[in-house]
């Protein structure tokens, strides 16, 4: 047997973790906790990029597989990567050591239990990508929920317990169905092994519940339409770190469960609900970025359109195509960038300011430019020009729906104007126009720090934009076998 | 001649309950000496009891009236244990209220050996009177508290509703009797067909009792007076002790003497056990009193133990078995904290005592936080292992609706649970409570948090224990 490679990812971590809960908690700036987070972080990314060096391209098998009888003959701890699920790790490791960072200004008390809970979250988050048994995915899936809320409801906004509750509650009430479906299967077909599940398949009179139940779940998670409304009470009331981790991660759990186990697992269930999953994306799509036009607060409109981006993702999902399902994984990869830029931007001047109301701002251009500068940059991404990464995700996605269904492609299409429109008009209501608020004039620009993270985020939306083959040759095969596999079940029904 | 070392645990804790009464009324200040030695009695017989019985697949004494199998060993074995951790942490709660005398723990071990003689039973009467017993004991310790209103209060409540449910109790033994003509449960079970139409009442109503001893819905109304009014260690022992038991008694009965009529109380126990998830986690929300609010938490659990017994198979009853014995450790845990939240010889109940812990106190805050996500059955504590064997055994027999009310029922459940974790962790805080606890207690409490904390680490072992019982 090899290293573990995949199980150091996932508890190195919890191990930093631990040994945070035994240092001292001192109040104020607490360095030694920072330095020891951010080292098990930066470490646990280098291992990622190791990882992701000695992934094997070219076969869509999984690889670095682990297998450990778990429950004696029930269960097995099995995890495992392949290109799908291996970019998802990567963007979370690089993500944690970012947000670590950030908790400079945004985290004034506890910051050693602040610390500890991020980084506990980060060992569930790779947990999720890389289960390859529907129990342990299950586990680390909800599992999150506990540190999530916790990172919400001690250092949230003002409005924190609501948006802790909602986030827990409707997640929670959306998973349990997904464990019925997970033991069913178990009973169904005597296993919860993903690989052997893949290979045996589900009896088609099963699939369409089954679906049903895991996609509650995802739904929420996702979140669609209409059951997104936790999204953006929790993106408010979390303090920027939590939201960096909720929208650049945590939504991701459900896009890449629907890869994983909804087309995976139920193809025919899949393609029976094609049409649902189209209309609640559509509706997602222009919904919400209706109503992300008419937001006033900064945070909530990144918030709904984090929706509307998803709604884009699912809806590249289930066009069953080549490029649908690539575009998909991209947009998800992209948005976990962008999203988590546009959430640290926002927290740049929230620290300053103390307020997340547009009217507040205006005119920032003049007195903090490099931020200026780094804010368009993530706007463009966000709504999708060429030459950013959020350009590859969407148009990859188009492509694959105009491919199966003209009028989804044309009314989604729609919804990418709107999402210029509702960040061009975010960017110009802040940082350009007059400054008429004084106490804007005494702002200061990025410090290193942020200035660090915001480039960090940056380069990877320009090089990717430009340059996207690292991540498509990664998925590449994994995705055509899925389809591959798709089809032939489809075939044999 | 029978082979006496079987029954050779109630043997010695019956001479050992008689020598200590002995003891306690001749020497002066007794109590302390009286409480060592019942605890080292109760370990000498949970030696005995792993020595003598642990490996016994199934034997019977006495005319086939007692029986020991690996079910009751194992039962017996949780309850010394749970009778032994809950005497360890008593003493400085009852010393605070100048309780701290010889009867509690003569009392604690007499009812502990009514719930064994419960637990090995394989004859209505010999069952009754195992029942009886511990009732009595745990009557008086309900009121134990004399001088304290409440105590009384609760006592007497106990006492009438209790002594109403084992009347309906022999109501249901004597009709049963009356039908199969024998009192030993192998003999009903072979006497008993469906045909007979009144022979439901008598399954009905013993099934009352039953429901009524492990509380419930709708047989719950004696447990949210009881939980608060009795002192916070005989709470803990109610909320553990007597359930283990019960819930023994109840697996018997459905299993051994009703096993053909299947078709005639499994409608009941999804009843009661829907009713008592769905009410226990609805009626949890209102509480502002911890105790009051776990009496109701744990009618909710009980439903979940109840669904395991649903199923009619011997998974399901495995997973009951675990179920309760993850319960026992996570309610141990629980009242153990209760037990810390003490300023100046007084003890804090209220939930909004809690308020803002985690400032002062952040390890004990921490304890509850693992102990209350358990409670609620979030991944990957032992509470949700503890729900997630029930489900797995209620899906097997293909009964949907009841693994859907009970997992929906959870989130309903993690309501409350997340209140208590708000309160502790989000809201403004109060005074620090006293620090200088006994060192049982810090062992107990830790010892249970870790346990539920890692007990994802070694799943298989419970399994592999449990997984001998096999009734069916």
């Amino acid at each position: 047997m090899n290293f573990p490679i995949l199980s150091s990812l996932i508890l190195l971590p919890t191990i930093g973790a631990l040994f945070l809960f035994f240092t001292k908690d001192k109040e104020g700036n607490n360095l030694t906790a920072k330095y020891v987070a951010l080292f098990t972080t930066v470490v646990n990314f280098l291992i990622s990029i190791y990882l992701w060096i000695s992934f094997d391209q070219s076969t869509s098998s999984f690889q670095f597989i682990e297998d450990r009888t778990w429950i004696e003959g029930f269960i097995n701890y099995k995890v495992g990567v392949d290109g799908i699920s291996i970019l998802f790790i990567i963007l979370t490791t690089f993500i944690t050591p970012l947000c670590i960072i950030s908790v400079n200004n945004s985290v004034k008390n506890r910051l050693r239990d602040f610390l500890i809970a991020i980084l506990i979250m980060e060992s569930f988050m790779i947990g999720v990508f890389c289960a390859l048994d529907l129990v342990v995915f299950y586990l680390f899936f909800e599992a999150g929920l506990i540190p999530m809320f916790l990172i919400i409801g001690i250092w949230g906004g003002s409005r924190r317990v609501y948006s802790a509750f909602k986030f827990f509650l409707y997640t929670l009430l959306g998973s349990v169905l997904m464990l019925v479906a997970i033991i069913s299967i178990y009973w169904i077909t005597g296993t919860t092994d993903v690989v052997q599940l893949y290979e045996i398949g589900i009896d088609i009179k099963y699939q369409n519940l089954l679906w049903l139940a895991f996609f509650s779940s995802f739904a929420v998670k996702t979140p669609m339409w209409p059951v997104h409304t936790w999204l953006p009470d929790a993106h408010v009331e979390a303090p920027t770190a939590g939201s960096v981790l909720l929208a650049a991660i945590l939504l991701k759990m459900a896009g890449y469960g629907f890869i994983r186990f909804s087309l995976g697992l139920f193809p025919i269930a899949s393609e029976v609900f094609t049409p649902l999953i189209y209309t609640l994306s559509v509706i997602a799509i222009i919904f919400t970025s209706l109503i992300a036009l008419m937001q006033e607060d900064m945070k909530k409109l990144i918030a709904y359109s984090s929706v509307a981006h998803m709604g884009f993702v699912t809806l590249g999902i289930f066009t069953l195509q080549q490029q649908g399902i690539e575009g998909s994984i991209i947009q998800m990869i992209s948005h976990g960038l962008v999203s988590a830029a546009l959430f640290l931007t926002v927290g740049v001047v929230y620290d300053r300011m103390h307020s997340r109301l547009i009217s507040t701002y205006g005119g920032l251009v003049s007195v903090i430019p490099k931020y200026s500068i780094l804010f368009m940059l993530f706007a463009l991404a966000s709504l999708g020009l060429p030459g950013t990464s959020g350009f590859i995700g969407e148009f990859l996605i188009l492509m694959g729906a105009f491919k199966d269904n003209f009028l989804v492609a044309v009314i989604a299409s729609i919804g990418v104007i709107l999402g210029a429109a509702y960040m061009l008009w975010l960017y110009k209501r802040v940082v350009f126009g007059k400054l008429i608020n004084e106490d804007l004039k005494k702002i200061l620009d990025l410090n290193r720090s942020e200035y660090f993270i915001l480039s960090c985020l940056a380069a990877p939306i320009l090089f990717f934009g430009f340059y996207p083959d690292p991540l498509i040759n990664t998925i590449e095969v994994s995705v055509t076998d899925l389809i591959n596999m798709h089809n032939t079940n489809i075939a044999s029904k | 001649m029978e082979n006496l070392n079987l029954v050779l645990p109630e043997i010695f804790i019956s001479l050992s309950i008689m020598f200590l009464l002995v003891l306690g009324v001749f020497k002066k200040d007794g109590s302390k000496i009286t409480f060592n030695l019942s605890l080292f009695a109760i370990l000498i017989t949970t030696t005995i009891t792993i020595n003598e019985t642990f490996l016994i697949t199934r034997e019977t004494l006495f005319n086939e009236s007692v029986v020991i199998d690996s079910m009751s060993s194992l039962m017996k074995i949780i309850t010394l244990v749970g009778g032994f951790l809950v005497l360890i942490i008593s003493s400085s709660y009852l010393k605070t209220f100048k309780i701290y005398n010889i009867e509690y723990p003569i009392l604690i071990l007499s009812s502990i050996l009514g719930m064994m003689v419960m637990i090995s039973s394989n004859d209505l009467i010999v069952f009754y009177m195992g029942l009886e017993l511990q009732s009595l004991a745990l009557y008086v310790l309900a009121t134990y508290n004399r001088d304290q209103l409440k105590s009384s209060e609760a006592g007497l409540k106990y006492f009438v509703l209790s002594a109403l449910s084992s009347g309906l109790l022999l109501y249901g033994c004597s009709l049963i009797y009356g039908f199969s003509g024998s009192t030993n449960f192998d003999i009903i079970s072979n006497q008993l067909n469906s045909d007979e139409y009144v022979l439901t009442f008598g399954i009905v109503f013993i099934l009352v009792g039953l429901a009524f001893k492990i509380s419930a819905v709708p047989f719950h109304m004696w447990a949210p007076d009881v939980y608060e009014g009795s002192p916070t260690t005989v709470t803990l022992f109610f909320t553990m002790v007597p359930k283990i038991a019960a819930l023994t008694v109840f697996i018997r009965f459905l299993y051994v003497p009703f096993l053909n009529l299947i078709d005639q109380w499994q409608m009941i126990i999804v009843f009661l056990s829907i009713a008592s998830m769905i009410f226990g986690a609805v009626a949890a929300i209102g509480q502002t009193n911890i105790k009051r609010l776990i009496a109701y938490s744990s009618i909710s659990h009980i439903g979940y133990t109840l669904a395991g017994l649903a199923t009619a198979s011997n998974e399901g009853i495995q997973s009951s078995i675990i179920y309760i014995s993850i319960y026992v450790v996570m309610n141990l845990a629980l009242f153990s904290c209760l037990l810390m939240l003490r300023r100046k010889d007084q003890y804090y109940e209220d939930i909004d005592d809690l308020s803002g812990l985690s400032k002062n106190h952040p390890l004990l805050s921490l304890c509850l936080l693992v102990i209350l996500f358990s409670l609620a059955g979030i991944p990957p504590l032992a509470g949700f292992f503890a729900k997630f064997y029930v489900f797995k055994a209620v899906l097997e027999q293909s009964m949907y609706f009841l693994a859907i009310v009970g997992l929906l029922s959870t989130v309903v459940a993690a309501f409350y649970y997340l209140r208590i974790i708000k309160i502790i962790y989000f809201d403004k805080e109060k005074d620090e409570y006293d620090t200088d606890h006994s060192l049982w207690l810090k062992f107990s409490l830790t010892f249970s948090t870790i346990l539920i904390l890692l007990y994802f680490l070694f799943p298989s072992q419970l399994i592999e224990v449990v997984s001998k019982i096999n009734i069916i």
